[in-house]
Protein backbone atom coordinates (compact mmCIF):
# COMPACT_ATOMS: atom_id res chain seq x y z
CA UNK A 1 0.00 0.00 0.00
CA UNK A 2 1.31 3.49 -0.70
CA UNK A 3 2.48 5.81 1.64
CA UNK A 4 0.26 8.54 1.84
CA UNK A 5 1.15 12.06 2.45
CA UNK A 6 -1.37 14.70 2.11
CA UNK A 7 -0.82 18.25 3.55
CA UNK A 8 2.14 17.21 5.29
CA UNK A 9 0.15 14.94 7.06
CA UNK A 10 1.21 11.51 6.91
CA UNK A 11 -1.28 8.94 6.88
CA UNK A 12 -0.99 5.49 7.74
CA UNK A 13 -3.28 2.93 5.88
CA UNK A 14 -5.72 1.64 8.60
CA UNK A 15 -4.16 -2.16 9.23
CA UNK A 16 -7.15 -2.81 11.58
CA UNK A 17 -7.24 -3.49 15.31
CA UNK A 18 -4.22 -1.61 17.91
CA UNK A 19 -4.94 1.21 15.90
CA UNK A 20 -6.45 1.13 12.49
CA UNK A 21 -9.93 1.84 11.43
CA UNK A 22 -12.89 1.08 13.79
CA UNK A 23 -16.64 0.25 13.35
CA UNK A 24 -18.46 1.37 16.86
CA UNK A 25 -20.90 -1.50 17.63
CA UNK A 26 -23.92 -0.43 18.75
CA UNK A 27 -27.49 -1.91 18.74
CA UNK A 28 -28.19 -0.75 15.31
CA UNK A 29 -28.46 -2.01 11.98
CA UNK A 30 -26.65 -1.69 8.98
CA UNK A 31 -23.52 -2.65 10.24
CA UNK A 32 -22.30 -4.99 8.46
CA UNK A 33 -22.68 -3.30 5.51
CA UNK A 34 -20.41 -0.88 6.06
CA UNK A 35 -17.39 -3.38 7.11
CA UNK A 36 -18.16 -5.03 3.84
CA UNK A 37 -17.97 -2.12 1.99
CA UNK A 38 -14.61 -1.17 3.53
CA UNK A 39 -13.58 -4.69 2.31
CA UNK A 40 -14.34 -3.98 -0.95
CA UNK A 41 -12.07 -1.38 -0.86
CA UNK A 42 -9.36 -2.77 0.10
CA UNK A 43 -9.58 -1.65 3.87
CA UNK A 44 -9.77 -3.74 7.25
CA UNK A 45 -11.73 -2.57 10.04
CA UNK A 46 -12.17 -3.97 13.52
CA UNK A 47 -16.34 -3.51 14.81
CA UNK A 48 -16.11 -3.18 18.72
CA UNK A 49 -18.17 -1.76 21.78
CA UNK A 50 -15.00 -1.56 23.68
CA UNK A 51 -13.56 1.95 24.60
CA UNK A 52 -9.68 1.41 24.55
CA UNK A 53 -10.23 -0.22 21.26
CA UNK A 54 -11.99 2.93 20.09
CA UNK A 55 -9.83 5.33 22.17
CA UNK A 56 -6.70 4.12 20.13
CA UNK A 57 -8.29 3.72 16.89
CA UNK A 58 -7.01 6.05 14.18
CA UNK A 59 -10.04 6.58 12.49
CA UNK A 60 -13.51 5.33 13.90
CA UNK A 61 -16.95 5.07 11.83
CA UNK A 62 -19.97 5.44 13.69
CA UNK A 63 -23.02 3.80 11.06
CA UNK A 64 -26.35 2.83 11.62
CA UNK A 65 -29.79 2.39 10.63
CA UNK A 66 -32.37 2.20 13.45
CA UNK A 67 -34.75 4.51 16.04
CA UNK A 68 -32.78 7.10 17.63
CA UNK A 69 -33.64 7.05 21.42
CA UNK A 70 -32.93 3.78 21.87
CA UNK A 71 -29.43 4.23 20.55
CA UNK A 72 -28.89 6.75 22.50
CA UNK A 73 -30.07 5.11 25.50
CA UNK A 74 -27.92 2.08 24.64
CA UNK A 75 -24.65 4.37 23.98
CA UNK A 76 -25.66 6.41 27.68
CA UNK A 77 -25.66 2.90 29.26
CA UNK A 78 -22.24 1.83 27.82
CA UNK A 79 -20.22 5.30 28.23
CA UNK A 80 -20.25 5.50 24.57
CA UNK A 81 -21.68 9.22 24.10
CA UNK A 82 -18.83 10.59 26.21
CA UNK A 83 -16.50 8.50 24.43
CA UNK A 84 -17.83 9.84 21.08
CA UNK A 85 -17.85 13.46 21.99
CA UNK A 86 -14.22 13.14 23.61
CA UNK A 87 -12.59 11.29 20.57
CA UNK A 88 -10.13 13.36 18.78
CA UNK A 89 -9.22 11.35 15.65
CA UNK A 90 -11.32 11.39 12.40
CA UNK A 91 -14.93 10.28 13.15
CA UNK A 92 -17.44 9.36 10.63
CA UNK A 93 -20.93 8.96 11.18
CA UNK A 94 -23.19 7.69 9.29
CA UNK A 95 -27.01 7.89 8.84
CA UNK A 96 -28.36 7.14 12.47
CA UNK A 97 -25.01 8.20 13.35
CA UNK A 98 -24.73 11.26 11.74
CA UNK A 99 -28.08 12.19 13.57
CA UNK A 100 -26.91 11.34 16.80
CA UNK A 101 -24.23 13.60 16.27
CA UNK A 102 -26.51 16.49 16.47
CA UNK A 103 -28.03 18.26 19.31
CA UNK A 104 -31.66 16.72 19.28
CA UNK A 105 -33.52 14.22 17.23
CA UNK A 106 -37.01 15.19 17.05
CA UNK A 107 -37.54 11.31 16.67
CA UNK A 108 -39.19 10.34 19.62
CA UNK A 109 -37.78 13.56 21.62
CA UNK A 110 -34.04 12.59 22.34
CA UNK A 111 -31.40 14.62 23.39
CA UNK A 112 -28.18 13.74 21.33
CA UNK A 113 -24.61 13.96 21.78
CA UNK A 114 -24.16 17.53 20.62
CA UNK A 115 -21.36 17.61 18.43
CA UNK A 116 -23.23 19.77 15.78
CA UNK A 117 -25.65 22.53 16.74
CA UNK A 118 -27.55 21.37 13.65
CA UNK A 119 -31.20 19.51 14.84
CA UNK A 120 -32.80 16.94 13.73
CA UNK A 121 -36.04 17.01 12.23
CA UNK A 122 -39.12 14.70 10.91
CA UNK A 123 -39.93 15.28 7.07
CA UNK A 124 -43.91 16.15 6.65
CA UNK A 125 -45.39 13.44 4.16
CA UNK A 126 -46.96 14.99 1.18
CA UNK A 127 -48.77 12.26 -0.47
CA UNK A 128 -51.54 13.44 -2.06
CA UNK A 129 -48.97 16.09 -3.95
CA UNK A 130 -47.80 12.88 -5.55
CA UNK A 131 -44.35 13.11 -4.42
CA UNK A 132 -42.28 13.51 -0.78
CA UNK A 133 -42.71 10.23 0.98
CA UNK A 134 -41.59 9.53 3.97
CA UNK A 135 -38.97 8.00 4.57
CA UNK A 136 -37.24 9.38 1.71
CA UNK A 137 -35.95 6.36 0.18
CA UNK A 138 -33.57 5.89 -2.57
CA UNK A 139 -30.88 7.89 -4.66
CA UNK A 140 -30.76 11.72 -4.59
CA UNK A 141 -28.17 14.52 -5.36
CA UNK A 142 -25.94 15.99 -2.81
CA UNK A 143 -24.40 19.79 -4.00
CA UNK A 144 -22.62 22.48 -2.48
CA UNK A 145 -19.92 20.05 -1.26
CA UNK A 146 -17.32 21.69 0.73
CA UNK A 147 -14.80 18.92 2.04
CA UNK A 148 -11.97 16.92 1.23
CA UNK A 149 -14.43 14.08 2.19
CA UNK A 150 -15.67 14.54 -1.61
CA UNK A 151 -12.61 14.79 -3.51
CA UNK A 152 -12.86 13.61 -6.85
CA UNK A 153 -17.09 13.05 -6.18
CA UNK A 154 -18.70 15.66 -8.85
CA UNK A 155 -21.46 17.92 -7.96
CA UNK A 156 -24.96 16.78 -8.39
CA UNK A 157 -23.88 12.70 -8.06
CA UNK A 158 -26.48 10.54 -6.50
CA UNK A 159 -25.88 9.12 -3.58
CA UNK A 160 -28.46 6.26 -1.52
CA UNK A 161 -30.60 7.41 0.93
CA UNK A 162 -32.90 5.78 3.41
CA UNK A 163 -33.95 8.06 6.40
CA UNK A 164 -37.28 9.82 7.93
CA UNK A 165 -35.61 12.34 9.61
CA UNK A 166 -33.12 15.13 8.37
CA UNK A 167 -30.46 17.57 10.01
CA UNK A 168 -31.28 21.04 9.00
CA UNK A 169 -29.04 23.44 6.87
CA UNK A 170 -26.70 25.06 9.29
CA UNK A 171 -23.11 26.47 10.01
CA UNK A 172 -21.63 22.75 9.88
CA UNK A 173 -23.44 21.97 6.29
CA UNK A 174 -20.44 20.42 3.84
CA UNK A 175 -22.87 18.94 1.22
CA UNK A 176 -26.87 19.75 0.47
CA UNK A 177 -29.62 17.24 -0.52
CA UNK A 178 -33.25 18.71 -1.72
CA UNK A 179 -36.22 16.48 -0.29
CA UNK A 180 -39.13 18.52 0.87
CA UNK A 181 -36.90 21.45 1.30
CA UNK A 182 -32.94 21.66 0.91
CA UNK A 183 -31.23 19.77 4.05
CA UNK A 184 -27.66 18.39 5.30
CA UNK A 185 -26.84 15.73 4.15
CA UNK A 186 -22.69 16.42 4.87
CA UNK A 187 -21.90 17.88 8.13
CA UNK A 188 -18.13 18.65 9.66
CA UNK A 189 -17.00 20.31 12.59
CA UNK A 190 -13.11 19.81 13.62
CA UNK A 191 -12.48 15.92 13.56
CA UNK A 192 -16.12 15.26 13.24
CA UNK A 193 -17.66 14.70 10.33
CA UNK A 194 -21.22 13.26 9.52
CA UNK A 195 -23.32 11.47 6.41
CA UNK A 196 -26.92 11.29 6.02
CA UNK A 197 -26.94 8.93 3.05
CA UNK A 198 -24.74 5.30 2.94
CA UNK A 199 -21.88 5.96 1.11
CA UNK A 200 -21.62 1.85 2.06
CA UNK A 201 -24.56 1.45 -0.52
CA UNK A 202 -23.94 4.57 -2.90
CA UNK A 203 -22.17 2.42 -5.94
CA UNK A 204 -18.64 4.37 -7.05
CA UNK A 205 -19.47 7.65 -5.51
CA UNK A 206 -19.72 6.07 -1.77
CA UNK A 207 -17.05 3.60 -2.36
CA UNK A 208 -14.88 7.44 -3.14
CA UNK A 209 -16.33 9.22 -0.62
CA UNK A 210 -14.72 6.51 1.92
CA UNK A 211 -11.75 6.11 0.25
CA UNK A 212 -11.58 10.02 0.71
CA UNK A 213 -12.39 9.60 4.39
CA UNK A 214 -9.74 7.02 5.14
CA UNK A 215 -6.68 8.40 2.90
CA UNK A 216 -7.38 11.97 2.81
CA UNK A 217 -8.96 13.15 6.32
CA UNK B 1 -40.34 32.71 5.92
CA UNK B 2 -37.28 32.28 3.12
CA UNK B 3 -37.24 28.46 3.91
CA UNK B 4 -40.81 28.18 3.62
CA UNK B 5 -40.88 29.80 -0.37
CA UNK B 6 -38.07 27.89 -1.18
CA UNK B 7 -40.24 24.79 -0.11
CA UNK B 8 -42.78 26.09 -2.85
CA UNK B 9 -40.84 27.42 -5.07
CA UNK B 10 -39.05 24.33 -5.08
CA UNK B 11 -41.63 21.72 -4.91
CA UNK B 12 -41.54 20.54 -8.60
CA UNK B 13 -37.98 21.64 -9.58
CA UNK B 14 -36.28 20.38 -6.50
CA UNK B 15 -32.75 21.96 -6.76
CA UNK B 16 -31.36 24.79 -5.51
CA UNK B 17 -28.76 24.09 -7.39
CA UNK B 18 -28.76 20.34 -7.21
CA UNK B 19 -29.34 17.98 -9.91
CA UNK B 20 -32.64 16.91 -9.26
CA UNK B 21 -34.06 15.19 -6.59
CA UNK B 22 -35.26 11.83 -5.60
CA UNK B 23 -35.19 9.13 -8.70
CA UNK B 24 -37.22 6.74 -9.87
CA UNK B 25 -35.79 3.49 -9.17
CA UNK B 26 -35.16 0.53 -11.21
CA UNK B 27 -35.40 -3.00 -9.58
CA UNK B 28 -34.04 -6.42 -11.07
CA UNK B 29 -35.65 -9.13 -9.13
CA UNK B 30 -33.59 -12.35 -9.00
CA UNK B 31 -35.83 -15.07 -7.55
CA UNK B 32 -33.83 -17.78 -5.39
CA UNK B 33 -34.13 -21.17 -5.92
CA UNK B 34 -31.54 -23.84 -4.13
CA UNK B 35 -28.62 -20.57 -4.82
CA UNK B 36 -29.81 -20.16 -8.08
CA UNK B 37 -32.12 -17.63 -9.78
CA UNK B 38 -34.80 -18.58 -11.53
CA UNK B 39 -38.29 -16.61 -13.02
CA UNK B 40 -41.56 -18.08 -13.19
CA UNK B 41 -44.07 -16.67 -16.07
CA UNK B 42 -47.41 -16.58 -13.54
CA UNK B 43 -45.76 -18.29 -10.91
CA UNK B 44 -45.11 -21.59 -12.42
CA UNK B 45 -42.77 -22.89 -15.06
CA UNK B 46 -39.37 -21.86 -13.47
CA UNK B 47 -36.47 -21.18 -15.61
CA UNK B 48 -32.66 -20.67 -14.64
CA UNK B 49 -30.93 -17.75 -14.96
CA UNK B 50 -27.81 -18.17 -13.31
CA UNK B 51 -25.52 -17.17 -10.42
CA UNK B 52 -27.24 -14.60 -7.94
CA UNK B 53 -24.29 -12.76 -7.37
CA UNK B 54 -22.88 -12.91 -10.35
CA UNK B 55 -26.02 -11.68 -11.67
CA UNK B 56 -26.56 -9.20 -8.61
CA UNK B 57 -22.78 -7.21 -9.29
CA UNK B 58 -23.57 -7.43 -12.93
CA UNK B 59 -26.76 -5.19 -12.45
CA UNK B 60 -25.08 -3.24 -9.53
CA UNK B 61 -22.62 -2.29 -12.64
CA UNK B 62 -24.90 -1.71 -15.05
CA UNK B 63 -26.90 0.99 -13.11
CA UNK B 64 -29.44 -1.29 -10.99
CA UNK B 65 -30.80 1.09 -8.23
CA UNK B 66 -31.80 -1.31 -5.96
CA UNK B 67 -31.93 -5.64 -6.03
CA UNK B 68 -34.34 -7.96 -4.75
CA UNK B 69 -33.48 -11.30 -4.04
CA UNK B 70 -36.91 -13.61 -3.18
CA UNK B 71 -35.82 -16.96 -1.84
CA UNK B 72 -39.29 -19.12 -3.45
CA UNK B 73 -38.65 -22.81 -1.31
CA UNK B 74 -37.67 -20.96 1.62
CA UNK B 75 -37.78 -23.53 4.33
CA UNK B 76 -36.21 -23.99 7.69
CA UNK B 77 -33.95 -26.14 6.84
CA UNK B 78 -33.15 -23.76 3.98
CA UNK B 79 -32.43 -20.70 5.97
CA UNK B 80 -28.92 -21.14 6.61
CA UNK B 81 -28.11 -21.56 3.06
CA UNK B 82 -29.99 -18.49 2.26
CA UNK B 83 -28.39 -16.06 5.23
CA UNK B 84 -24.88 -17.77 4.06
CA UNK B 85 -26.13 -16.47 0.19
CA UNK B 86 -27.30 -13.02 1.73
CA UNK B 87 -23.55 -12.76 3.15
CA UNK B 88 -21.98 -13.59 0.32
CA UNK B 89 -23.98 -10.81 -1.72
CA UNK B 90 -23.09 -8.16 0.72
CA UNK B 91 -19.79 -8.92 0.54
CA UNK B 92 -20.06 -8.31 -3.77
CA UNK B 93 -22.59 -5.91 -4.29
CA UNK B 94 -22.16 -2.66 -3.66
CA UNK B 95 -26.11 -0.87 -4.02
CA UNK B 96 -29.10 -1.99 -1.60
CA UNK B 97 -30.83 -4.83 -1.56
CA UNK B 98 -33.74 -6.77 -0.02
CA UNK B 99 -34.50 -10.11 0.82
CA UNK B 100 -37.78 -12.08 0.73
CA UNK B 101 -39.17 -15.45 1.12
CA UNK B 102 -40.35 -17.06 4.13
CA UNK B 103 -39.93 -14.63 6.87
CA UNK B 104 -41.95 -15.17 9.74
CA UNK B 105 -40.19 -13.94 12.58
CA UNK B 106 -37.91 -11.13 14.35
CA UNK B 107 -35.01 -13.44 14.50
CA UNK B 108 -35.49 -14.62 10.58
CA UNK B 109 -34.86 -11.05 10.20
CA UNK B 110 -32.15 -10.86 12.49
CA UNK B 111 -30.12 -13.27 11.15
CA UNK B 112 -30.76 -11.68 7.10
CA UNK B 113 -30.01 -8.20 8.53
CA UNK B 114 -26.46 -9.23 10.64
CA UNK B 115 -25.23 -10.87 7.30
CA UNK B 116 -25.71 -7.57 5.58
CA UNK B 117 -29.44 -7.38 4.10
CA UNK B 118 -30.52 -3.55 4.08
CA UNK B 119 -34.05 -4.75 4.13
CA UNK B 120 -36.15 -7.64 4.28
CA UNK B 121 -39.60 -8.32 2.65
CA UNK B 122 -42.50 -10.37 3.98
CA UNK B 123 -45.89 -11.06 2.35
CA UNK B 124 -47.88 -14.25 3.45
CA UNK B 125 -46.51 -14.34 6.94
CA UNK B 126 -47.54 -10.80 7.77
CA UNK B 127 -51.03 -11.57 6.41
CA UNK B 128 -51.54 -13.96 9.24
CA UNK B 129 -50.41 -12.17 11.68
CA UNK B 130 -49.58 -8.57 11.17
CA UNK B 131 -48.12 -7.68 14.23
CA UNK B 132 -45.30 -9.28 12.61
CA UNK B 133 -45.05 -6.01 10.91
CA UNK B 134 -45.16 -4.07 14.18
CA UNK B 135 -42.62 -5.86 15.60
CA UNK B 136 -40.16 -5.58 13.13
CA UNK B 137 -40.74 -1.76 13.39
CA UNK B 138 -39.92 -1.98 16.57
CA UNK B 139 -36.98 -3.97 16.29
CA UNK B 140 -35.76 -2.81 13.14
CA UNK B 141 -37.28 0.16 12.29
CA UNK B 142 -40.13 1.02 8.76
CA UNK B 143 -37.19 1.20 6.67
CA UNK B 144 -36.27 -2.41 6.34
CA UNK B 145 -39.71 -3.68 6.64
CA UNK B 146 -40.83 -4.09 2.80
CA UNK B 147 -44.65 -5.53 2.30
CA UNK B 148 -45.02 -7.41 -0.45
CA UNK B 149 -48.19 -7.52 -1.71
CA UNK B 150 -49.36 -10.25 -4.59
CA UNK B 151 -52.55 -9.05 -5.91
CA UNK B 152 -55.53 -9.80 -8.51
CA UNK B 153 -58.03 -8.42 -10.09
CA UNK B 154 -61.34 -10.38 -9.78
CA UNK B 155 -64.66 -10.52 -12.01
CA UNK B 156 -66.09 -8.39 -9.57
CA UNK B 157 -63.85 -5.23 -10.34
CA UNK B 158 -61.97 -5.32 -7.21
CA UNK B 159 -58.08 -6.37 -6.63
CA UNK B 160 -57.83 -8.95 -4.15
CA UNK B 161 -54.82 -10.29 -1.45
CA UNK B 162 -53.62 -13.18 -2.33
CA UNK B 163 -50.87 -15.04 -0.40
CA UNK B 164 -48.95 -18.12 -0.65
CA UNK B 165 -46.90 -17.43 -3.93
CA UNK B 166 -50.17 -16.77 -5.90
CA UNK B 167 -52.11 -20.14 -4.93
CA UNK B 168 -54.26 -18.97 -2.26
CA UNK B 169 -57.30 -16.38 -2.76
CA UNK B 170 -57.93 -14.28 0.70
CA UNK B 171 -61.12 -11.79 0.69
CA UNK B 172 -59.18 -8.81 1.81
CA UNK B 173 -58.86 -5.96 -0.75
CA UNK B 174 -55.41 -4.94 -1.38
CA UNK B 175 -55.86 -1.35 -1.04
CA UNK B 176 -57.28 -1.90 2.75
CA UNK B 177 -54.25 -4.21 3.61
CA UNK B 178 -51.61 -1.96 2.20
CA UNK B 179 -52.57 0.64 4.24
CA UNK B 180 -53.36 -1.69 7.27
CA UNK B 181 -49.55 -2.64 6.78
CA UNK B 182 -48.46 0.87 6.94
CA UNK B 183 -50.09 2.18 9.57
CA UNK B 184 -48.39 -1.78 11.47
CA UNK B 185 -44.98 -0.11 10.31
CA UNK B 186 -44.78 -1.07 6.50
CA UNK B 187 -42.02 1.33 4.95
CA UNK B 188 -42.18 0.44 1.60
CA UNK B 189 -44.89 -1.69 -0.47
CA UNK B 190 -43.97 -4.25 -3.03
CA UNK B 191 -46.82 -4.74 -4.95
CA UNK B 192 -47.31 -7.08 -7.87
CA UNK B 193 -50.05 -7.65 -9.79
CA UNK B 194 -50.66 -11.22 -10.79
CA UNK B 195 -52.71 -10.45 -13.73
CA UNK B 196 -49.79 -8.27 -15.23
CA UNK B 197 -46.83 -10.58 -13.97
CA UNK B 198 -45.41 -12.89 -16.46
CA UNK B 199 -47.56 -11.11 -19.55
CA UNK B 200 -45.21 -8.30 -20.56
CA UNK B 201 -47.82 -6.30 -21.65
CA UNK B 202 -47.22 -3.58 -19.27
CA UNK B 203 -47.55 -3.04 -15.48
CA UNK B 204 -50.79 -2.54 -13.65
CA UNK B 205 -51.26 1.09 -13.61
CA UNK B 206 -54.55 1.49 -11.83
CA UNK B 207 -53.79 -0.30 -8.63
CA UNK B 208 -50.40 1.34 -8.45
CA UNK B 209 -51.51 4.49 -8.45
CA UNK B 210 -54.63 3.81 -6.48
CA UNK B 211 -51.79 2.94 -3.41
CA UNK B 212 -49.09 5.69 -4.83
CA UNK B 213 -51.81 8.61 -4.52
CA UNK B 214 -52.81 7.74 -1.09
CA UNK B 215 -49.93 5.98 0.92
CA UNK B 216 -47.24 7.84 2.74
CA UNK B 217 -44.65 5.16 1.78
CA UNK B 218 -43.03 4.29 -1.46
CA UNK B 219 -44.66 1.97 -3.88
CA UNK B 220 -42.58 -0.77 -5.77
CA UNK B 221 -44.59 -1.49 -8.91
CA UNK B 222 -44.21 -5.21 -10.07
CA UNK B 223 -45.43 -7.73 -12.72
CA UNK B 224 -46.14 -6.89 -16.51
CA UNK B 225 -42.88 -5.00 -17.42
CA UNK B 226 -42.33 -6.07 -20.96
CA UNK B 227 -40.64 -2.75 -22.74
CA UNK B 228 -39.29 0.74 -21.81
CA UNK B 229 -42.05 2.31 -22.91
CA UNK B 230 -43.83 0.34 -19.84
CA UNK B 231 -41.69 1.82 -17.49
CA UNK B 232 -42.55 5.37 -18.69
CA UNK B 233 -45.92 4.55 -18.11
CA UNK B 234 -45.95 3.32 -14.44
CA UNK B 235 -43.78 6.26 -13.36
CA UNK B 236 -46.02 8.33 -15.51
CA UNK B 237 -49.06 7.46 -14.91
CA UNK B 238 -48.88 4.87 -12.14
CA UNK B 239 -47.28 6.95 -9.88
CA UNK B 240 -45.03 3.89 -8.81
CA UNK B 241 -41.64 5.33 -6.99
CA UNK B 242 -39.87 2.03 -8.04
CA UNK B 243 -40.20 -0.60 -11.08
CA UNK B 244 -39.06 -4.03 -10.83
CA UNK B 245 -38.74 -7.01 -13.62
CA UNK B 246 -36.73 -10.25 -13.61
CA UNK B 247 -36.73 -12.00 -16.85
CA UNK B 248 -36.72 -8.92 -19.20
CA UNK B 249 -33.23 -8.31 -17.48
CA UNK B 250 -32.32 -12.14 -16.97
CA UNK B 251 -32.80 -12.71 -20.73
CA UNK B 252 -31.18 -9.43 -22.08
CA UNK B 253 -34.85 -7.83 -23.57
CA UNK B 254 -34.03 -4.89 -21.77
CA UNK B 255 -30.46 -3.89 -20.52
CA UNK B 256 -30.57 -1.45 -17.80
CA UNK B 257 -28.18 1.40 -19.48
CA UNK B 258 -30.75 1.46 -22.03
CA UNK B 259 -33.95 1.91 -19.88
CA UNK B 260 -32.20 4.39 -17.90
CA UNK B 261 -31.42 6.81 -21.13
CA UNK B 262 -34.76 5.91 -22.47
CA UNK B 263 -36.62 6.99 -19.31
CA UNK B 264 -34.00 10.18 -18.85
CA UNK B 265 -35.18 11.17 -22.37
CA UNK B 266 -38.37 11.17 -21.45
CA UNK B 267 -37.72 13.66 -18.58
CA UNK B 268 -37.90 10.83 -15.75
CA UNK B 269 -35.85 11.47 -12.67
CA UNK B 270 -33.63 8.36 -13.41
CA UNK B 271 -29.61 8.04 -11.80
CA UNK B 272 -27.28 7.62 -14.76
Amino acid sequence: MDDLSISGKNIVPPSGGGGGLVIIKYNAGNIQSVLYALERIGMKAVVTDNHEEIKNADKVIFPGVGEANSAMQYLKERGLDELIKNLKQPVLGVCLGMQLMCKYSEENDTECLGIFDEKVMKFSPQPLKGSYKVPQIGWNTIYDLKSDLFKEVPHNSYCYFVHGYYAALGKHTIATTDYVQPYSSGLHLDNFYGLQFHPEKSAKVGEQILKNFITLI
Amino acid sequence: MFNKLYSIINFQYSPLGGGGGLTKRIIPCLDIKDGRTVKGTNFVNLRDAGDPVELGALYAQQGADELVFLDITATVEKRKTLSELVNRIAHHINIPFTVGGGISSVEDVSVLLQNGADKISVNTSAFKRPGLIKELEKQFGSQCVVLAIDTKKEEDGEWYVYLNGGRTKTEMKCTDWAKRGVELGAGEILLTSMNHDGTKAGFAIDITKELATTLPVPVIASGGGGTMQHFVDIFEEGKADAALAASIFHFKEIAIPDLKAYLKDKNIEVRI
